[in-house]
């Protein structure tokens, strides 16, 4: 694009030196006009510098001060500065906040010396034409004078070297003289270093493994967790008190645990819950005994007013029991639904193993607890407070206590030889109340003629005989070996209720003692009862002067202890083999008979017959040996020689209570049964008193 | 131990007892009477079942536990006894 400087021009000249630097300006950009205008270029560019530095020396102002030398070489140091001289320094304004004038700091400093303005033509445009063709002559002019310097170039190589060296450095002068000197030698650098460049670091760590965990708490899950940290504190506790016994306790522990966890087995369920399990399948099966026992009552006895009847129920039995007699039964005294049945033989010739079976009504087909003897079982006491602890008698004529928690089938106490055990079969063992040191003791009778009483200290069994029965009514002491053939067999026994040191013996002459624990020397009353062995005896419940015997003569009579001969004999037709009184009535009392028949009195409705006499087994042969009144519900149990155990309910009609009159509150208790029996009583003693009389 | 065994074999031979079962603590049928596909749904659904009893009655009072649960339906009782590590399982008839 064509361009060029159109203006000129310096708007301020403030050093005077500058002037010259202009003045040589336009020198240096009209040198090509210069060199067309002169041939002799160097000689001219000579000239020209002489000129110049001529100029600087002998151009003096006629007023420039004379200075001497040494003024001259004086150095006066000026300082440029990029303050502006010429700018006002003292330009003040009005302050409306001060109100008052101020001076004003900062001033413009900015000084032009010189400015460019440059512009552009059109090409089409007329000054652009006109320009071109200025320039074209300009063209003709500078090819005219390229031809000139090149026949000069040509000259200037027929020079030598040397010339020409000459003649470069005398261009090379030209130039330098041409070049613009600063005066100041000032020259401003500026130069910006680098910034640091800016730099974000950031860095992402791996975040640490994350999960979700979620669950459902309730409150016996929390209860849970918290009793197990309870026994964790306990047992650190422990741990702290004794360290070293503990250690090996838990490493025990700990083979205990990893062993159990092993086994899938089926042996470690709890017997307890199997147990539970098959007395709901039973009590599913005999749903229809189970309701007769607690509803049933028999309706027909509206109809039969002196008579009952007897409803059977269970039947126990147990197959490893099948051929052993029942020898003993007894109701446990605080689990009401809980007896006892003691398996042996009665037969001299048959005497083999017995065995100690507990059942509970709520299964009837398995017992419960079972135990093995090796003798047979001839009498069984379940202890009144400490139900766990049964005295069993043996027909080897031993003791023994059996402790039901322990399942083993060994008793915690046995008497041997050694430690008075019986010579004969014990008839009949009977605890007794916890002597002064609270030991648990009972008492025992044998046909060898002794009642020995038994104390249970730590892991003894102590023995002591109460009294040595004698057929002649004296119980003789210490009179040697001659007094064996002369002891009674002592068959049965039974304490009285109220007073504790009084109790009868039955013997197998069928005689009846009363005897006292007081006195080991002497009975206090013989009752001439039976002609063959008494096989029960036992005191009312209500009344204290009231008890009941048995005997195989078919006689089961009633007897006032005060009176010697007895006050009801009723024959059975049949041997007796045991006789119980009702625990709800004074005057009923219950026998079985060998022929296999219950019979069931009630004195207060019939003093000559029974209300009922019915026949319970199931074979004719099957000889009845025991009955047991339930404390608590209307049922008894009867065994016989087979090993069966029947249950029965006793009928509304022989457990009658006395006629209710409207209007009256019927008395009840223990005063009104000793009344009732009195009453009956009273009826028998008076024809024999006025007999006395 | 043999006693437990005895005593389960006494429940399978009464009457109306159509089969007994033995599931451990995660359900899995141990020991049977029945037959393969039944045992596997009873235990199943009977061992949740017990879980949910449970947590009833935990759930109402924290120091109580059930020891037993018996379903009597129109055709049978099924009697459930939930021991520490097992449940057993007796499925009877009563009615027959």
């Amino acid at each position: 694009m064509p361009q060029k400087a159109t203006s000129q021009k310096s708007k301020q000249v403030s050093p005077k030196v500058a002037s010259q630097s202009i003045k040589t300006a336009p020198l240096k950009a009209v040198k090509p006009a210069v060199k067309k205008k002169d041939d002799e270029n160097a000689t001219d560019m000579g000239d020209v510098a002489d000129e110049w530095m001529q100029g600087k020396t002998l151009l003096k102002p006629p007023d420039q001060l004379q200075l001497s030398e040494a003024e001259l070489k004086e150095e006066l140091t000026r300082v440029l500065t990029a303050n502006n001289p010429h700018a006002p320094q003292n330009i003040v304004r009005y302050s409306f906040k001060e109100r008052c004038y101020k001076p004003i700091s900062n001033v413009d400093q900015l000084a032009i010396h010189f400015s460019l303005d440059g512009n552009m033509l059109h090409k089409d445009s007329d000054e652009a034409r006109r320009q071109k063709a200025r320039t074209s002559i300009a063209e003709e002019y500078v090819a005219d004078s390229t031809a000139v310097d090149g026949s000069e170039d040509g000259r200037k190589e027929n020079l030598g070297p040397d010339e020409e060296k000459e003649s470069e450095d005398k261009g090379s002068r030209g130039k330098k003289e041409q070049k613009l000197t600063n005066q100041f030698n000032f020259s401003e650098r500026a130069s910006q270093t680098h910034n640091n460049p800016l730099r974000e670091k950031a860095s992402q760590t791996e975040p640490p493994p994350r999960a979700n965990f979620s669950a459902t708490t309730n409150q016996w899950e929390i209860y849970d967790y918290y009793i197990v940290e309870l026994q964790k504190q306990e047992r650190t506790k422990e741990k702290q008190k004794a360290p070293p016994v503990k250690k090996e306790d838990e490493k025990s522990k700990k083979k205990q645990s990893t062993t159990e966890s092993q086994s899938d087995d089926i042996t470690k369920v709890s017997p307890k819950v199997v147990q539970i399990l098959e007395r709901m399948v039973n009590q599913n099966r005999f749903d229809d005994i189970a309701q007769d026992f607690k509803y049933f009552e028999d309706a027909s006895d509206e109809f039969r007013e002196q008579e009952g009847t007897l409803l059977p129920l269970w039947k126990f039995q147990y197959e490893k029991a099948k051929k052993l007699a029942v020898t003993a039964l007894c109701w446990s005294q605080v689990y009401k639904d809980l007896f006892a049945v003691g398996h042996g033989s009665y037969d001299f010739t048959k005497q083999g193993h017995g065995m100690l079976l507990f059942y509970s009504l709520k299964n009837s087909t398995y017992p419960e607890f079972i135990f093995k003897t090796d003798s047979g079982i001839m009498c069984l006491d379940i202890h009144v407070g400490h139900p766990h602890l049964v005295a069993v008698g043996f027909y080897d004529g031993s003791v023994a206590v059996y402790n039901m928690k322990e399942m083993g089938s060994q008793p915690i106490h046995k008497s041997t030889a050694m430690t008075g055990k019986h010579t004969d079969p014990v008839w009949q063992v009977k605890w007794q109340k916890d002597d002064m040191d609270n030991h648990p003791n009972f008492f025992s009778v044998s046909s060898d003629g002794r009642v020995t009483s038994w104390t249970l200290v730590k892991n003894e069994l102590m023995y002591m005989d109460v009294i040595k029965l004698s057929v002649d009514g004296v119980a003789l002491e210490g009179q040697g070996d001659d007094q064996l053939p002369t002891m009674a067999c002592g068959t049965s026994f039974d304490f009285h209720k109220q007073i504790d040191y009084l109790y009868i013996v039955g013997t197998a002459e069928g005689k009846i003692h009363k005897c006292s624990k007081a006195y080991s020397s002497q009975f206090l009353e013989t009752y001439n009862a039976h002609n063959m062995a008494v096989d029960a005896v036992r005191w009312n419940h209500f009344h204290p002067k009231v008890f009941i015997s048995c005997s195989a003569d078919w006689t089961v009579k009633i007897w006032d202890q005060t009176i010697n001969t007895p006050m009801f004999t009723f024959d059975l037709n049949a041997p007796v083999g045991d006789v119980a009184w009702a625990p709800y009535s004074s005057t009923v009392f219950a026998a079985v008979t060998t022929d296999g028949k219950v019979h069931v009195f009630d004195l207060n409705v019939n003093k000559y017959k029974a209300i009922c006499e019915q026949l319970v087994v199931a074979k004719k042969k099957n000889k009845l040996t025991h009955v047991e009144f339930n404390p608590v519900h209307p049922i008894i149990i009867v065994g016989d020689d087979r090993g069966y155990v029947t249950c029965l309910k006793v009928s509304p009609n022989l457990r009658k209570m006395p006629k209710e009159k409207k209007g009256q509150d019927v008395p009840k208790g223990p005063e009104v049964e000793v009344a009732k029996m009195e009453k009956i009583l009273s009826l028998l003693r008076e024809p024999t008193s006025a007999v006395k009389k | 131990m043999a006693e437990v065994e005895e005593t389960l074999k006494r429940i399978q031979s009464h009457k109306g007892v159509l089969g007994t079962i033995v599931v451990n603590a995660e359900g899995i049928p141990i020991r049977t009477t029945l037959d393969n596909s039944t045992t596997v749904q009873y235990a199943g659904l009977l061992h949740q079942l017990t879980i949910k009893a449970r947590s009833t009655v935990r759930d109402i009072d924290p120091q109580n536990d059930l020891t037993f649960l018996r379903i009597r339906s129109k055709k049978h009782e099924i009697m459930v006894a939930p021991d520490k590590e097992y449940l057993l399982i007796v499925i009877q008839n009563p009615s027959e």
